[in-house]
């Protein structure tokens, strides 16, 4: 087993009944990253979430952890630690009992055990809530009380299905940090589901792209903002003037369009950010349709002969009025490759 | 203008209605004549006394508060698995099982009461108080399947796997984190049984035999053969009884929330 192997899906299969959820996964993570697993809804991963924590078993397939198969070990016997996205605190134990329950069960007492949820309650900073009941806490305080109970516990992989998706937009930016902080301090193995592109990138070492039960992409942030592999994540991330290529020419509504520069033999699609167009020269020619202004910049959708083409350019320039005939431009070199496209 | 006139008389006569009978009976209870009677005769204790001197009452008692605790405890210790089962899984036919668990509720006790005779009572040749037991558990079953799985209803069910993850077996999160959220359900399931079994009179009619009879059968006999007015107070004792439990229940469990 090395470090980047500490985690592996080995071919699993999660399906609900009939209903195969999350067909052949295979997946390698490494100890102490940060992982982001991002896709739309439905996608699985919840299902994923639950099948590496034990609450659900694969239908066929491997989890191993640390160098041990652990896809027969039972829930309550796994070194895996879930927040759920409701928190599910107990509510009839406080602050404190809430992260002593996983303790007490391991046999920690005594001193031993104040010193570990005191130390719990201090990563999170809550040390002065210890007797609350979890009705009177607010939502991200919740939160931080449910990292805490399951931070305690050590566990070798720690999920996090969701984590700020309950919190209002101020208190998101602050938990972001704090679970990046308390993630680096602790050295812990994440993995966190979202479905918030801002939030992957920002957060993760690593980002997992899910989609209909399967994995779209890995990669760093970097690579999965400028180098989507489909259709699908260059969409996810951004790209929105995605096309398919055939030769030196792309696929529009209106039939195929000649299009100049350097394209890979491998390249199945092409895919231009609104920033990447350029506007006010070129070969293509669109009329104005709607703008909007976004602080720095000034969006643009164009009516073309390639179909609608979102354009950006800066706030500074003068702004163009609706119907304005604009030429514009999709430089080659600067549009992302796609290896596959067809997952629109 | 005529609402505001009519509103305070309607409340009036409701009130009347509901409270009129118990004052009777407290009024009865304390006459100093040797039939019951209202307005009553002088003013004495010597009913209240006289309750506690007959021997069928104290017997019958005992029964009847066997019945209520035990057969409650035996409804519980049924319906509380049966509740958690309904609410928790996914059970083929959950609605008909419902419905069927409940239906003492709405069939008339009566008929509940003949039908358990002729058909288990007398087949099967049970003993009396072993009859009453199980009727009495019959009955109280629905309302602790009622109350116990509304109070789960409330519970989110995913704090139970959050217990697993923590180290707890299924069988061990239920009773450390779903008993003690479902207390207070519990305990007013348990005060609806004790009362409902207490006030039982239709199915022990039919049930009660030689020297075993639940209170309430034993003051309709008692007062076949003497009219005196110990029986209104025997009524306003175990009227002071209830009060004093629903009382304590919403002092310390805020009752009212889970009936
Ligand atoms: N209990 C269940 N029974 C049957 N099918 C289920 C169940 N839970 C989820 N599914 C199905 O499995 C698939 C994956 O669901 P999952 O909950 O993992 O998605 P998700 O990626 O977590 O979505 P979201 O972002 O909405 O939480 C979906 O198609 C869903 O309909
Ligand atoms: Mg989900």
């Amino acid at each position: 087993m090395s470090d980047s192997r500490f985690l592996c899906l080995e071919k699993m299969t999660l399906s609900y009944g009939k209903n195969v959820a999350v067909p052949d996964m295979d997946l390698d993570i490494g100890k102490g990253e940060l992982v982001a697993l991002l896709g739309p809804s439905g996608c699985g991963k919840t299902t994923t979430m639950r099948a590496i924590a034990g609450l659900m078993e694969p239908a066929s397939g491997k989890i191993v952890l640390d160098g041990t198969d652990i896809t027969r070990v039972p829930a309550n016997k796994r070194p895996v630690g879930l927040v759920f996205q409701s928190y599910a605190l107990f509510p009839h134990l406080n602050v404190y009992e809430n992260v002593a329950f996983g303790l007490k069960l391991m046999g920690v007492k005594g001193s031993e055990l104040d010193k570990r949820v005191i130390d719990g309650l201090k990563t999170v900073g809550l040390s002065q809530y210890a007797t609350r009941k979890p009705a009177e806490l607010s939502g991200g305080q919740q939160q931080r009380v449910s990292l805490a109970r399951s931070m305690v516990m050590e566990p070798k992989v720690l999920l996090l299905d969701e984590p700020l998706s309950n919190l209002d937009a101020r208190l998101r930016l602050e938990m972001r940090t704090e679970l990046q902080r308390v993630q680096k301090e602790s050295g812990v193995t994440m993995i966190f589901v979202t479905h918030d592109q801002v939030e992957a990138l920002a957060m993760a070492d690593r980002i997992i792209v899910m989609l209909d039960g399967h994995i779209e992409q890995i990669g760093t942030p970097e690579d999965i903002y400028n180098h989507p592999v489909s259709d699908f994540v260059a969409d996810f991330v951004g790209f929105e003037n995605v096309f398919e290529r055939v030769g030196n020419t792309i696929k529009t509504a209106n039939g195929d369009v000649a299009i100049a520069g350097d394209i890979d033999d491998a390249t199945k699609g092409l895919a231009w950010r609104p920033s990447m167009v350029t506007l006010g020269d070129g070969p293509f020619e669109g009329t104005v349709r709607g703008t909007s202004f976004a602080g720095g910049t000034r969006e643009y959708l164009l009516d073309t002969p390639l179909g609608q083409i979102k354009a950006e350019c800066d706030a500074s320039l003068p702004a163009h009025d609706f119907g304005a005939v604009l030429k514009f431009d999709l430089p080659v070199h600067k549009a992302a490759q796609l290896a596959r496209t067809g997952s629109l | 203008m005529s609402n505001k006139l009519y509103a305070p008389i309607i409340l009036l006569l409701v009130l009347t209605f509901l409270i009129g009978p118990f004052i009777i009976i407290i009024a009865a209870s304390l006459s100093a004549g040797e039939t019951l009677s209202f307005p009553p005769q002088g003013l004495s204790l010597r009913w209240v006394i006289k309750v506690f001197e007959v021997e069928s009452f104290r017997a019958s008692f005992g029964v009847s508060m066997f019945l209520a605790i035990g057969g409650t405890i035996f409804a519980l210790i049924l319906g509380i698995p049966a509740s958690y089962a309904l609410s928790r899984y996914k059970v083929p036919g959950a609605e008909t099982i419902r419905t069927i668990v409940s239906s003492p509720i709405i069939v008339p006790g009566i008929i509940v009461g003949l039908a358990l005779l002729r058909y288990f009572v007398v087949p099967f040749n049970f003993g009396i108080l072993f009859a009453l037991f199980l009727a009495h558990t019959a009955l109280i079953l629905p309302y602790a399947v009622r109350v116990v799985s509304a109070s789960l209803t409330n519970l989110r069910s995913d704090i139970e796997e959050a217990a697993v993850l923590l180290g707890c077996s299924r069988v061990g999160a239920f009773f450390r984190v779903v008993m003690p959220n479902i207390r207070g359900g519990i305990l007013a399931a348990f005060i609806l049984g004790f009362v409902t079994s207490f006030n039982q009179v239709p199915v022990s009619l039919f049930l009660s035999g030689p020297g075993v009879r639940t209170l309430p059968i034993d003051m309709l006999s008692y007062m076949e053969i003497t009219y005196d007015p110990s029986v209104a107070a025997l009524s306003a004792l175990l009227a002071f009884m209830s009060l004093g439990i629903v009382f304590l229940a919403e002092r310390f469990l805020g009752f009212s929330r889970y009936v």
